[in-house]
C-alpha cells in the first residue's frame, strides 16, 4: 500500500486507454481476417486448375523439366521464410522463425549450405540483429499480399534454382533446392508453422487417378507438351508461393486478433485489480483521518479536563 | 460420354491468379494461343495450350458476347469444360480505356526492344482492343 490513491487513479486511466488501443486492433484484425480468407478462397480456383493441368501433363508425357530434376547430391539450399511486417501478433513470427531454425539445423546436418530469403520486416530484423546474411528480403505486404509480389519472389527463387551451382561467376546465388517456411491457417484458433520443399517440384503423377471417376482426358498439347510444361511449371511455383503468402497473411491476422483479445482481457483484469486497491487505499485514508480527528478531539478533551 | 443435356454447352471458367473473373455457360470461346487464335466449340477434343496476351471472346448461351483481356496463361479444354487461366484477367467493362491508352503510350515510349517492354505493349493493346470491342 505504498502508493497514494491519486497514483492508482493514474494507472487505471493509462490501462484504460491501452485497453482501447488493443480492443481497436482486435477489431481491425477481426475484420481484415475475413477479407484475407476471402482472398485465399478467391485464389483457390487458379491453384486448382493449375494443379490439374500440371498433373495432366505429368501423366501423359515424360516430365523431364529442369524444375523437377532432383540434383544428384544437393549441397546448397535456399529457404524462404514468410513472417509478418508488424508485431503485436503474439508468438506468430517467433514460432515461424523457430520452425525455420529447425529446418536450417536439419539442412546443415545434411551437409548443405543454407541461403536465406525472407518476406516480412520481422524476419528481416531477426536475422539482421543476429548478423546473419539474408540474400534477399521482401517487405511491406505481409497482411495483404498480391500476386505480383508472389510472382517476383517466385522468379527470384526459380532463377536461383536454375542457375548453375558450379558457375561462380554469375551474381545469382545458385541453389540445389528451395524450401518455404510459412504458417498454415488451420482455423481461427490454430495456425501451424509449416516447412515444405518447393523445388525441385514433386509432380504427383496420376497414380490414384484411375480409381476416381474423373480420369484425366487425353490432352492435345499446343504447341508441344514440353513447351506447355515450360510455361506451366514456373506459374505453378508462383501459385504455390502465393498460396503460402495468403495462408501466412490469414494466420498473422488470426494470431494478432487472439493476442489483442487476451491483451484486452488482461487490461480488464488489471483495471479491476487497481480499482480494488485504489478503493482500499481510499478507505484506509478515510479511516486514518477519522482516527486522527477522534484522537485529536480526545486529546483536546483530556487537555480541557486537566486544566479545569 | 457426357449426358445429352450438357452436350451442346461449354462450362467456362475465366480464372485470374487472385480471383475467378467469370464463369458460366457458353456456346463458343475464342482465345489467342501461341500458335494463333483458336475457337472452341462444344465437344472439342481435350486441349491444353499456352495463350498469350490478348482478347478472349465468350459467347454465352443467352447469345451475349463477353470480351476479356488476359495476360499470358493457359487454356484447357476437357469434357466441355473450358478453363482459361491467366495471371491477370479483366472483363471489358472493368477496363479503364483512358488508362489503358496511357499505359500503351508509356509502354511504347519507354519500350526498347526487350521482352518485358514488348509484353507491356501487347498487354496494353489487348486491353484497349477488349474495351473497344465491347463498347
Amino acid at each position: 500500500m505504498a502508493l497514494s490513491v491519486r497514483e492508482y487513479r493514474a494507472r487505471i486511466k493509462s490501462t484504460e486507454s491501452m485497453k482501447k488501443i488493443t480492443r481497436a486492433m482486435e477489431l481491425i484484425a477481426a475484420s481484415r481476417i475475413i477479407k484475407a480468407q476471402q482472398r485465399a478462397q478467391a485464389a483457390a480456383p487458379y491453384a486448382r486448375e493449375l494443379t490439374r493441368a500440371v498433373s495432366a501433363v505429368a501423366t501423359f508425357s515424360n516430365v523431364d523439366h529442369a524444375l523437377t530434376l532432383e540434383p544428384e547430391n544437393p549441397k546448397k539450399a535456399a529457404i524462404l521464410i514468410v513472417t509478418s511486417d508488424r508485431g503485436l501478433a503474439g508468438a506468430y513470427s517467433s514460432s515461424v522463425l523457430k520452425e525455420a531454425e529447425r529446418l536450417i539445423e536439419k539442412l546443415k546436418g545434411e551437409g548443405k549450405e543454407v541461403d536465406l530469403y525472407v518476406s516480412g520486416r520481422k524476419g528481416e530484423a531477426y536475422f539482421k540483429f543476429r548478423q546473419r546474411a539474408v540474400v534477399q528480403a521482401w517487405t511491406g505486404f505481409s497482411d495483404q499480399p498480391t500476386y505480383d509480389v508472389a510472382a517476383e519472389i517466385g522468379a527470384t527463387l526459380i532463377a536461383a534454382f536454375l542457375a548453375d551451382v558450379e558457375d561462380s561467376e554469375s551474381d545469382v546465388r545458385a541453389v540445389d533446392e528451395v524450401h518455404v517456411v510459412y504458417t498454415r491457417f488451420r482455423s481461427m484458433l490454430s495456425q501451424e508453422p509449416t516447412a515444405v520443399r518447393l523445388l525441385p517440384l514433386e509432380v504427383v503423377e496420376g497414380t490414384e487417378a484411375p480409381a476416381k471417376a474423373d480420369v484425366l482426358p487425353l490432352y492435345e498439347f499446343e504447341p508441344s507438351p514440353s513447351e506447355v510444361l515450360d510455361s506451366l511449371l514456373p506459374r505453378y511455383v508462383q501459385s504455390r508461393i502465393f498460396f503460402a503468402l495468403l495462408q501466412a497473411a490469414a494466420s498473422e491476422l488470426a494470431a494478432r486478433q487472439k493476442a489483442m483479445k487476451s491483451a484486452t482481457d488482461n487490461a480488464d483484469e488489471l483495471i479491476k485489480k487497481y480499482k480494488r486497491i485504489a478503493n482500499q487505499a481510499r478507505q484506509a485514508g478515510i479511516t486514518q483521518e477519522i482516527s486522527e480527528i477522534v484522537g485529536g478531539v480526545n486529546a483536546l478533551a483530556d487537555a480541557q479536563a486537566g486544566s479545569e | 460420354m457426357a449426358d445429352l443435356s450438357t452436350d451442346k454447352v461449354l462450362q467456362v471458367e475465366l480464372v485470374a491468379a487472385d480471383r475467378l473473373v467469370w464463369s458460366g455457360q457458353a456456346t463458343m470461346v475464342i482465345a489467342r494461343t501461341t500458335e494463333g487464335d483458336v475457337g472452341i466449340l462444344p465437344n472439342h477434343a481435350p486441349l491444353l495450350s499456352s495463350i498469350i496476351e490478348g482478347v478472349v471472346d465468350v459467347q454465352t448461351v443467352e447469345g451475349e458476347t463477353w470480351v476479356a483481356a488476359v495476360d499470358a496463361g493457359f487454356l484447357s479444354v476437357a469434357d466441355n469444360r473450358v478453363s482459361i487461366l491467366s495471371e491477370r484477367a479483366e472483363m471489358s467493362h472493368e477496363i479503364d480505356l483512358e488508362k489503358a491508352r496511357q499505359d500503351l503510350e508509356r509502354a511504347k515510349e519507354s519500350g526498347e526492344n526487350d521482352d518485358a517492354a514488348e509484353e507491356a505493349v501487347r498487354r496494353a493493346e489487348a486491353r484497349i482492343r477488349a474495351a473497344e470491342r465491347a463498347s
